[in-house]
């Protein structure tokens, strides 16, 4: 059974034909894709090593049947920044040692990325760990994290304000 | 996990259609599916995947004042509709206290409805578990027991229902739609979920083949917007199932309560409606200590099923302080840590 997929991943078109329907969207970015920013911690929903952007929102990538997201815009680690130029939430990781091994590093700025565009958590502390609880980091590099969310995301008003 | 054939269907009628042969399953986005397939848990021959049916995202108030909420609506979006949140504040809460951000992002209605214990003999296919194999024991009974049912239970399965969502709807009279082989049908949410007796594996009253297509809210239901409250404790602060939770609403009128509502989450294999409680709390003062009645009668029938017996204290403790919460009245917006009993801005004493 070969089923096709057509994916636009970090805004290139992709289509790929899968011999197996079992395979994840993350299996599909790391090991047919070659795109292992994208990490696989438990594999199970739990972790959020895997967390990317599908149409936006921040899913678990190793929840997600590749099959059945036909159609869809995945962003991932390899997506975000310009260039040499990088992403607002990666500078702001870098500026407050948001992480130590580096491990959940990808997930938590894919996390930070779909949680400052939903809008829900602002510059407060309690949300912002609030939103950020679905991913975990084992070296507990939560205060760092949390700094780096709230800087990113106030950058990210002030450049609304400047847009506007 | 076990391989499967795929289909997507292009319409309801040819996913029940599709379904309705042994083996299938639906697939919606598969967050507690694919999870428990990973594990060997659940070996479907064909996942009909249903996320791309027409028709089945929408929330939308009907002509009668209910609310029709679609069974592809995925949870983050109904949290965040003002409608709901609005009308209908513990099921914002309640959704928002459940899973992780990037789970709610996925997970759709239906599949709420849907999910299954997460016992972790049900998970393990290595243990007995008559909810999974049927007839072949319930290895928590003599098992890692402490998070496990005080209610409802039996000595076939002693396994909770996980949903925090399904906790408010239950308390507030939702509605399954249904599309089957034999038509369509409705039922009130409070009959969906079985309780295990002599048949755990028969966890709903779905026949083979039916779709969960929607579910109302009736227009009752938003008269209880202004003092209405989810409450969940849990091991963890956030991202962990309920070891109790309540969903507890008032109607005040003239300082007495006119109508309460209480369901409770984590003490059954379905969510569990409080009737009696509910009748306590009719025409009286809303006071903590007639919440505590109303509490004593909510866990009356109580039994532990294991190392669990402190549930039942502690489910009374929910219940009483969810109605004292309730009764101060719907917070402007949902608190930072929904649900939680670590929220700093309600004031509320930590010994209710």
């Amino acid at each position: 059974m070969s089923l096709s997929v057509t994916l636009t991943i970090n805004g290139a078109r992709k289509d790929v034909v899968l011999e197996d329907p079992r395979v994840t969207l993350l299996d599909l970015l790391r090991e047919r894709l070659h795109l292992t920013g994208t990490k696989k911690g438990c594999d199970r929903g739990q972790c959020g090593a895997c967390t990317v952007l599908v149409d936006g929102r921040r899913i678990n990538a190793c929840l997600a049947l590749a099959v059945s997201l036909d159609g869809a815009e995945v962003t991932t680690i390899e997506g975000l920044a310009e260039g040499e130029a990088l992403h607002p939430v990666q500078q702001a990781f870098i500026d407050h040692d948001g992480f130590q091994c580096g491990f959940c590093t990808p997930g938590q700025i894919m996390s930070a990325v779909g949680l400052i565009g939903e809008g829900d958590a602002g510059t407060d502390p309690d949300r912002v760990r609030e939103g950020m609880s679905g991913n975990i980091c084992r070296c507990g590099a939560y205060k760092g994290i949390v700094e780096a969310v709230i800087e990113a995301q106030e950058k990210t008003e002030k450049n609304e304000r400047r847009v506007a | 996990m076990n391989l499967f054939d795929y289909v997507r269907p292009a319409s309801v009628a040819e996913a029940v259609a599709a379904a309705s042969e042994p083996g299938a399953a639906y697939l919606g986005a598969g967050t507690n599916l694919l999870d428990l397939m990973k594990v060997g848990a659940m070996r479907p021959d064909k996942l009909v995947d249903i996320t791309k049916l027409p028709g089945l995202e929408m929330i939308e108030m009907l002509d009668d004042g209910s609310v029709r909420i679609g069974a592809l609506v995925r949870n983050s979006d109904l949290a965040r509709d003002p409608l709901i949140a609005k009308a209908f504040p513990m099921v914002a809460e309640a959704l928002l206290s459940g899973a992780s951000a990037q789970l709610r992002n996925a997970a759709t209605v239906g599949g709420n409805l849907m999910q299954r214990t997460r016992c972790s003999y049900f998970q393990d296919p290595e243990s007995a578990c008559n909810r999974r194999e049927p007839g072949s024991g319930c290895d928590a009974l003599d098992g890692e027991n402490r998070t496990h049912a005080i209610l409802g239970w039996s000595e076939g399965c002693i396994a909770t229902h996980p949903s925090d969502f399904c906790v408010p709807l239950v308390a507030l009279d939702a509605v399954v739609e249904i599309e089957g082989p034999e038509g369509r049908r409705e039922m009130p949410l409070e009959a969906f979920h079985l309780l295990p007796g002599d048949t755990p594996h028969k966890e709903t009253y779905l026949a083979r083949g039916e779709l969960v297509t929607g579910l109302r809210l009736p227009p009752e239901a938003a008269l209880f917007s202004g003092n209405a409250r989810y409450l969940k404790l849990r091991e963890r602060t956030s991202f962990a199932f309920a070891l109790v939770s309540a969903a507890a609403a008032l109607r005040i009128e003239d300082g007495k309560i006119a109508e309460a509502r209480l369901a409770l989450g984590g003490v059954a294999a379905k969510p569990w409606r409080a009737r009696e409680a509910e009748a306590v709390l009719k025409g009286v003062s809303p006071d903590v200590e007639t919440f505590a009645r109303a509490a004593e009668a909510a866990l009356a029938d109580a039994m532990p099923s294991g190392d669990n017996a402190y549930k039942i204290d502690l489910a009374k403790r929910v219940v009483t302080r969810a109605f004292v919460l309730a009764a101060e009245g719907t917070p402007q917006r949902v608190p930072a840590m929904p649900a939680s009993v670590f929220s700093s801005d309600t004031g509320v004493s930590a010994h209710a």
